[in-house]
């Protein structure tokens, strides 16, 4: 176990590391000069000067990756060029909302997912099969920002359950800021599950015919109780694969999302950065991306050890 | 009271008929052998006296054990039957068992699931019960995962399950038939004691009439669902009427007529071969080591000859097979077909690639099912340097399927179309169809029901006359071999221990490995075999 831990670690820190190194040669060294890019075509060229001062751009190449490597690990991500303000700040100030906003949409989705699939599969062929495939069927074709847009329109203007968008902040306590992020998490949180449901239903459905199964029928266990016991574990492998790649996409690729609802999360942040040409925030919150997203498939990775006794190696 | 009783049982699948008016029973302490070939229902009808019956199933007749209506009861009572009173044992122990829960766990489950006893109860009498099946706690703690145990001893596992509770009626459903034949023997002893010391009732299905001759005291065999014939097993093997079961018994030990003689000059010529493979390092960066799985093989087939090779699973068999083939590159030792080599510098020769031909077991799996058969018969052709093209190509493929027996135009239709017999007549044409000197048989005939591989084997020998060719047959099936080789080698963890004329080595085995495999072999009784010549 030990050692497919470490050998997992391994991995995690070389693709990191390889990461970094095309993130930086993409954004720093191929296409020109990053100045010239950042301040546009109209730059004064002591502005321009300036700038690279400040970016190092005087600098080699490795010295200035070795800078920025270094810099990130001790936390120290740079100075935004828009804002004035240390990045590392501005991502603490979004993962503030990105993490609890896909942590909460990732927890609707297996909430609603899990028993959908199920039941599904126990009852393969029967209506209630046909209408959880239907309905996911519809979920995952419906955009999740128009269904945002009609939640907004139902729950928040007509109803005024919730407000129609912003972020209470964390400081209005715990219950007035997930509020804020409920319609939000709903509108993540459909189509995942609605994918999640069905990977859940076809996972099991596979598994509650191998044989094992029909040994465990064999033994007098009831068709129930064969699902829950031996063929439920047997199915999660695809089930937390998908899981872990939901999870990634939610950290990002809640940029929609987050504009509908005027949420200021990290797929906002990297949105402004991009048009304002803020190569310091973008290359950092990349990064930082990568982390997150690598970090998710250790833990997928561990996940599928604690399922899988064949994974965790001879002992 | 008759512990089994089926009578007149009928069964359809979402309207086919799958079984019409079977009858037969079990008393306690008695073995009955249910005999057929694949689709004669003999399994269809071990799942309808556990009711464990696919979807859209109908039964009607009678199934009585021990007093209880199967036919009649609620799902929930048979939930209760099902491990207590009825178990049941599968083919296949590399998948029967959870991966991902212990042996102890699986079979504390069977006990759990049918008592109220605390789960301490319950591992302890798990653990008797796979002490019972020969899995003894020392060596096989209950903590143990099905990975971690081989074929054998998951089927021990299996076997545990389904006698924790000492049932009064165990279905065993061809319990051996994925397992070497000494783990076969192994397994057999083990039931049949099993049987005597609870003096349960045990309805054994097989497709292999020596297995069963040797351990029923009841035979009944089975057709396209019926029953043709049944009785006591002795008079029922020295006294069968039915066309079938007298063609079944025949099959079961044909042996094919051959006419060519081998010459003297060798074909292919092994030496000293040595195969290694690496294995995991030992941490990140302890150095791999090596397993060898083919160490210092030497032999000679002689053109127009056959060959056997015979071994257990993991003894060597299909990675010599690949370096023969020249599909991997060994680390030392010479392979020569006709005196050029299948590796020249560390790239198979094609020359020599192109004058041999493979046939491997699975006859569905070694298609392509997107292809049509003129398509997936032609395969080969890619070995030549101007391969047939347009009419000649059209020729050559009809010609390859004729001489298998098959039509021309059965070059047109996919292979899902064919039977298990006629795909492995597709594959031996497939082979064929660049005319090579030499056809590597792995395990080639062991999917095949009797009848049909003793017709796949008539046909093996008619080529081998009409086109001169050599075989290499490899099976751990020894009847077969015993039946259609000239020679043979066997072969035991990368080693050829023996090797001689077939009707030697199998009268006067000198290595007691050999001795072992020999004697573990299920046979008939020897004048049964007569019988069957007769007919």
């Amino acid at each position: 176990m030990l050692r497919f831990i470490g050998k997992r670690l391994v991995s995690l820190v070389v693709t990191l590391w390889v990461a970094s190194l095309v993130i930086f040669l993409s954004l720093e060294v191929v296409p020109g000069d990053p100045a010239a890019f950042m301040l546009g075509l109209n730059a004064q060229e002591d502005t321009l000067a300036a700038l690279r001062d400040e970016l190092g751009l005087n600098k080699g190449a490795v010295e200035r990756y070795v800078d920025w490597v270094g810099g990130m690990l001790v936390g120290d991500f740079g100075t935004s060029y828009t804002y004035r303000t240390p990045v590392a700040q501005m991502v603490l100030d979004r993962v503030q909302v990105s993490l609890p906003l896909a942590l909460y949409a990732l927890t609707l989705s297996t909430l609603i997912a899990f028993p959908a699939g199920i039941w599904a599969a126990a009852r393969r062929g029967k209506p209630a099969d046909i209408a959880v495939m239907g309905v996911t069927q519809l979920g995952v074709a419906i955009p999740n920002f128009w269904f945002a847009m009609l939640m907004v329109l139902v729950f928040a203007i007509n109803l005024r359950w919730f407000n129609a968008g912003g972020f209470a902040g964390w400081d209005a306590g715990f219950f007035a800021a997930m509020k804020s992020l409920t319609l939000p998490a709903i509108a993540l949180a459909l189509p995942q599950a609605s994918i999640l449901a069905r990977v859940m239903r076809s996972s099991l459905l596979d598994t509650l015919n191998e044989d094992f199964v029909r040994t465990a029928r064999a033994k007098g266990l009831t068709r129930g109780q064969a699902l829950w016991r031996h063929a439920l574990r047997n199915a999660m492998i695809p089930v937390l694969t998908i899981i872990g790649l939901q999870f990634a996409f939610l950290m990002a690729g809640a940029i929609i999302i987050e504009n509908v609802f005027f949420l200021p999360g990290l797929g906002r942040l990297v949105f402004q950065a991009i048009s304002a040409r803020d190569l310091i925030v973008v290359e950092s919150v990349v990064m930082l991306l990568v982390f997150a997203v690598v970090l998710v498939n250790f833990l997928v990775d561990l996940a599928y050890a604690a399922v899988d006794p064949r994974l965790r190696g001879r002992r | 009271m008759t512990l089994l009783r089926i009578d007149g049982l009928s069964l359809d699948i979402r309207g086919t008929p799958i079984l019409r008016d079977v009858s037969l029973s079990v008393e306690a302490g008695q073995i009955v052998g249910v005999i057929g070939e694949s689709g004669s229902g003999k399994s269809m009808t071990a799942f309808s006296v556990m009711q464990l019956l696919p979807e859209g199933s109908v039964c009607s007749g009678r199934i009585s054990l021990s007093g209880h209506e199967m036919l009649a009861l609620s799902e929930d009572h048979l939930c209760r039957l099902r491990g207590n009173d009825v178990s049941m044992v599968f083919q296949e122990p590399m998948t029967a068992l959870n991966p991902l829960k212990t042996i102890g766990e699986q079979v504390a489950e069977t006990i759990l699931i049918h008592e109220r006893t605390s789960a301490e109860d319950a591992r302890h009498r798990a653990a008797e019960a796979l002490t019972r099946a020969e899995l003894p706690q020392d060596r096989f703690p209950l903590s143990r995962y099905p990975h971690e145990l081989s074929g054998g001893q998951r089927q021990r596992v299996v076997i545990a399950m389904a006698i924790a509770l000492r049932p009064k009626l165990l279905i065993a459903d061809e319990p051996t038939t994925a397992l070497d034949v000494t783990t076969q023997a192994e397994i057999l002893t083990l039931l049949k004691r099993l049987v005597q010391e609870d003096g349960m009732g045990l309805l054994m299905i097989s497709h292999d009439l020596a297995v069963v001759a040797d351990m029923a005291d009841h035979i009944v065999i089975m057709r396209r669902g019926e029953v043709v014939e049944q009785g006591p097993a002795q008079s029922l093997l020295r006294g069968m009427r039915h066309p079938y079961s007298l063609a079944l018994l025949a099959a079961s030990d044909h042996v094919p007529d051959r006419e060519g003689a081998p010459q003297d000059t060798p074909l292919l010529q092994v030496r000293d071969v040595i195969r290694d493979y690496p294995t995991p390092r030992k941490g990140l960066w302890g150095t791999p080591g090596t397993f060898r799985a083919v160490d210092g093989v030497s032999f000679d087939i002689r053109r127009g000859e056959n060959l056997g090779l015979v071994g257990e699973s993991g003894c060597g068999k299909s990675t010599l097979t690949r370096a023969i083939l020249g599909l991997e590159e060994v680390q030392s030792g010479t392979i020569a077909l006709d005196g050029a080599p299948v590796f020249a510098g560390h790239k198979p020769n094609r020359a020599v690639r192109r004058r041999m031909q493979v046939v491997f077991q699975d006859p569905y799996g070694s298609f392509n099912p997107r292809h049509k058969v003129g398509r997936l018969v032609c395969e080969p052709f890619h070995l030549l340097d101007n391969p047939p093209a347009g009419a000649d190509r059209d020729r050559a493929i009809a010609k390859a399927l004729e001489s298998v027996g098959l039509s021309a135009d059965d070059a047109g239709k996919y292979i899902h179309e064919f039977s298990g017999g006629q795909r492995q007549r597709i594959a031996i044409a497939r082979a064929l169809i660049i005319k090579p000197d030499l056809i590597i048989l792995d395990e080639a005939v062991s999917a095949l029901d009797v009848s049909v591989r003793a017709q796949v084997l008539d046909l093996l020998a008619d080529l081998s006359d009409r086109f001169g060719l050599t075989y290499l047959f490899i099976s751990h099936d020894l009847s077969v071999v015993r039946s259609i080789t000239d020679r043979v080698l066997v072969m035991q963890a990368g080693k050829i221990v023996e090797q001689g004329e077939t009707a030697q080595v199998f009268a006067d085995p000198q290595h007691p490995y050999t001795q072992q495999l020999i004697a573990a072999a299920p046979q008939l009784p020897q004048d049964v075999r007569k019988l069957a010549h007769e007919h």
